[in-house]
């Protein structure tokens, strides 16, 4: 069988999406992007040195974890946690923020601009800079920057300047809006470290390759310790969609593992109230690229809810929708209340209080476990850690105290183990 | 012969640049915009940008950025936008062209779009981030084949490249976006402008509009010097902001279009070879 092309193509398509849709004023700088990273990816040296930063600055490899009580509280699957959680700065984010920053220097730019949602893309950014010796600005919405205040005080000891967006939703979206516009304006001497597989190419394939170091690790860890490489499931939570490209690209080629990607599905189904792209999405063009848009009929942009920051996003990562077409990798979601329940789940038997973006992956394996025989694996990318969400899952848990198991399709699992006198 | 080009040889055989001023339709709402035509139609404008609104316009200002907030809030759709060309467009007997993004029109439907707007009567598109090589798959086709101009951005990070790939790509005009950043009002023209421009236009068959930043009689003045065209568009955009609802409105933006474009009026002792 003759190998299938590399995708993207040369024009950024994976199939009919991606593309470049920027102003003409970025243009010649993507096209001067993508040569130097062309370089860099074949290049020994830049590997070795992010290799090094990852290593000995970032804290991979990170471990695979066989999440042993929570795979017994729901009687079925073994569940291995791939540890992104564990990285400095607690998410995968820094994978893909210091790939770009030290390509940032081989660019010679010397300041770089991110947008953030959750604040740990914000965070890893500018941890990456000043470890660095960038100059660094992030964009975040005012919302945002009110649910994860946490973030926002880390990325101000860190010496970037957050400039909140006070437009649209004030969420994600509206962060990537005003990068663009300091980009298109700063393009000399600024990169824009984009924080998700999304965005014109190169980033969408750029993004990925620095995080498929997730997918590569965890098959030969989960070989050795579970005697194969091949989960019979992974689960990743899919905000743009970058952790879960990370984890899946090891394993796209080996058809014996199913794949689900776990999107928000925020309040319910009705347009604005989640960011379920393929539950209510259609073909649009958003941020540089062809892909699944959140829009009303008119070609105007939705706005989206999700109870996790990272995650509340009109638009998917175009290789994503490709994925989805060709029928390789299956799409789903949990509802805020799913996430909330699998958030106390985790907590409460294996110690791990996961962000709440990753808390939705969790809610799939909640709804998947059960159904599988034990000799099955699942593997689930932890994407990062729930500090920053300690204050938003309180608040939900007053907000909703009460009204017990009638706001989700899972029970409350905080209360089920509760009964269990945990 | 497509109406712009008519203009752009009618302008060039006055010796003097076109003006073109831009407003966003439906800000504050369609029936202001009607008026807000006439205005611009009455005070000397030779073409007309005129805005389609989209959520997410990441190549605008704040004050274009605040003006397609307002369309949006007013319930403006595209296809109530090519209503209102098609009622005025004749009567106003000067060329449009819309000014959008990318995803009202995906959205719509390329084709569909496409023989839509001609027949209404638009005259050109001009999609801010649509570059020629994404716009050649579809959007370039559809017009073409419905006699519709296609105008693309030029901008100072643009390569030797690019310009070539722009002028196979353009019809009606090239616009030269004359900084790199957003739509907004500048108090100072960039330095490079004038070197620029002047190389640019002897590699462009295609007439050359200049815009971004563009506010002062005394800027439209510089640049009407070397630019086939001159763009206005946030300043007239402010002023539809802070008058709103005004009854004074339409009269101030006639006046106001009239004193930006006079410096563009023919004096034989200034007329270009
Ligand atoms: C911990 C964590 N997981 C997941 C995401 C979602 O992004 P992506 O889909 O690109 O992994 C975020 C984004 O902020 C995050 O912070």
């Amino acid at each position: 069988m003759a190998r299938p092309k590399p995708l993207p193509d040369p024009e950024g398509y994976f199939g009919p999406y991606g593309g470049r849709f920027v102003p003409e004023t970025l243009m010649a700088p993507l096209a001067e992007l993508t040569r130097f990273y062309d370089k860099a990816h074949r290049s020994r040296a830049f590997k070795r040195e992010l290799t090094a930063l990852l290593n000995d600055f970032a804290g991979r490899p990170t471990p695979l974890y066989f999440a042993e009580r929570l795979s017994e509280e729901l009687g079925g699957a073994r569940i291995f946690l791939k540890r992104e959680d564990l990285l400095h700065t607690g998410a995968h984010k820094i994978n893909n923020a210091l790939g770009q920053c030290l390509l940032t220097k081989l660019m010679e730019k010397e300041r770089v601009i991110a947008e953030t949602g959750a604040g740990q893309h914000g965070v890893a950014t500018a941890t990456a800079a000043a470890a660095l010796g960038l100059t660094c600005t992030v964009y975040m919405g005012s919302e945002d920057m009110r649910r994860q205040r946490l973030n926002v005080d880390r990325m101000r000891l860190l010496g970037a300047e957050v400039v909140p967006v006070d437009a649209g939703s004030c969420t994600l979206k509206d962060a990537i809006n005003e990068a663009m516009r300091d980009w298109v304006t700063n393009v000399h001497t600024t990169h824009y470290v984009l924080g998700s597989v999304l965005g014109p190419d190169p980033f969408p394939r750029m993004v990925r390759d620095f995080h498929r170091v997730i997918g590569d690790e965890a098959r030969l860890q989960l070989k050795r310790q579970a005697g194969t490489e091949a989960p019979d499931l992974a689960v990743a939570c899919v905000g743009g969609g970058s952790n879960s490209i990370g984890l899946f690209t090891a394993f796209l080629a080996d058809l014996r593992v199913r794949m689900i990607g776990v999107e928000a599905g925020g309040r319910g189904p009705a347009r604005g109230e989640h960011a379920a792209r393929f539950g209510g999405g259609a073909l649009g063009v958003l941020h540089g690229t062809r892909t699944f848009v959140l829009q009303d009929e008119e070609g105007q942009i939705a706005t989206t809810h999700s109870v996790s920051a990272g995650l509340d996003y009109p638009a998917i990562g175009p290789e994503h929708v490709w994925l989805h077409d060709a029928g390789r990798v299956q799409y789903g979601s949990a509802t805020d209340a799913e996430a909330i329940a699998a958030f106390h789940l985790l907590a409460r038997t294996e110690g791990i209080l996961p962000a709440l973006e990753s808390a939705h992956a969790i809610a799939e394996v909640v709804k998947r476990a059960p159904r599988l025989s034990r000799r099955r694996i699942i593997l689930v990318n932890l994407s990062g850690r729930g500090d920053k969400d300690v204050e938003s899952v309180l608040a939900w848990d007053r907000e909703h105290a009460g009204d017990d198991g009638n706001h989700g399709t899972v029970e409350s699992f905080a209360a089920a183990a509760a009964r269990r006198g945990r | 012969m497509s109406a712009i080009d008519e203009v752009f040889q009618s302008c060039a055989r006055e010796g003097r640049a076109a003006f073109i001023p831009f407003i966003m339709a439906g800000d504050p709402d369609l029936g202001a915009t009607a008026t807000h035509l006439e205005a611009l139609a009455a005070g000397g404008a030779d073409i007309i940008e005129l805005g389609v609104p989209f959520s997410d316009p990441i190549a605008d200002g704040p004050v274009n950025q605040r003006a397609a907030v307002r369309a949006l809030a007013a319930g403006t759709k595209l296809s109530a936008i090519l209503q209102l060309v098609a009622r005025h467009r004749d009567k106003l007997g000067i060329p449009i062209v819309l000014f959008t993004y990318f995803n009202p029109i995906h959205a719509r439907g390329v084709e569909r779009f496409a023989e839509q707007a001609a027949a209404s009567g638009v005259d050109g598109v001009l999609c801010v981030d649509l570059p020629p090589e994404e716009g050649e798959r579809e959007l370039i086709p559809a017009m073409r084949e419905q006699g519709v101009d296609t105008i693309f951005l030029l901008a100072p990070t643009s390569t030797r490249d690019r310009v070539n790939k722009v002028a196979a790509c353009s019809s009606g005009f090239v616009y030269y976006v004359s900084r790199t950043g957003v739509t907004g009002e500048r108090a100072a023209l960039p330095p490079d402008l004038v070197r620029d421009v002047k190389k640019l236009r002897k590699r462009l068959d295609q007439p050359l509009a200049v815009g971004f930043g563009l506010s002062t009689p005394e800027q439209v003045e510089a640049v009407g010097e070397i630019a086939d065209g001159v763009v206005v568009g946030s300043a007239l955009v402010r002023l539809i902001e802070e008058k709103g609802s005004d009854p004074e409105l339409p009269a101030l933006l006639e006046d106001r279009v009239r004193e930006l474009a006079a410096p563009l009026r023919p004096r034989p002792e200034r007329r270009r070879a």
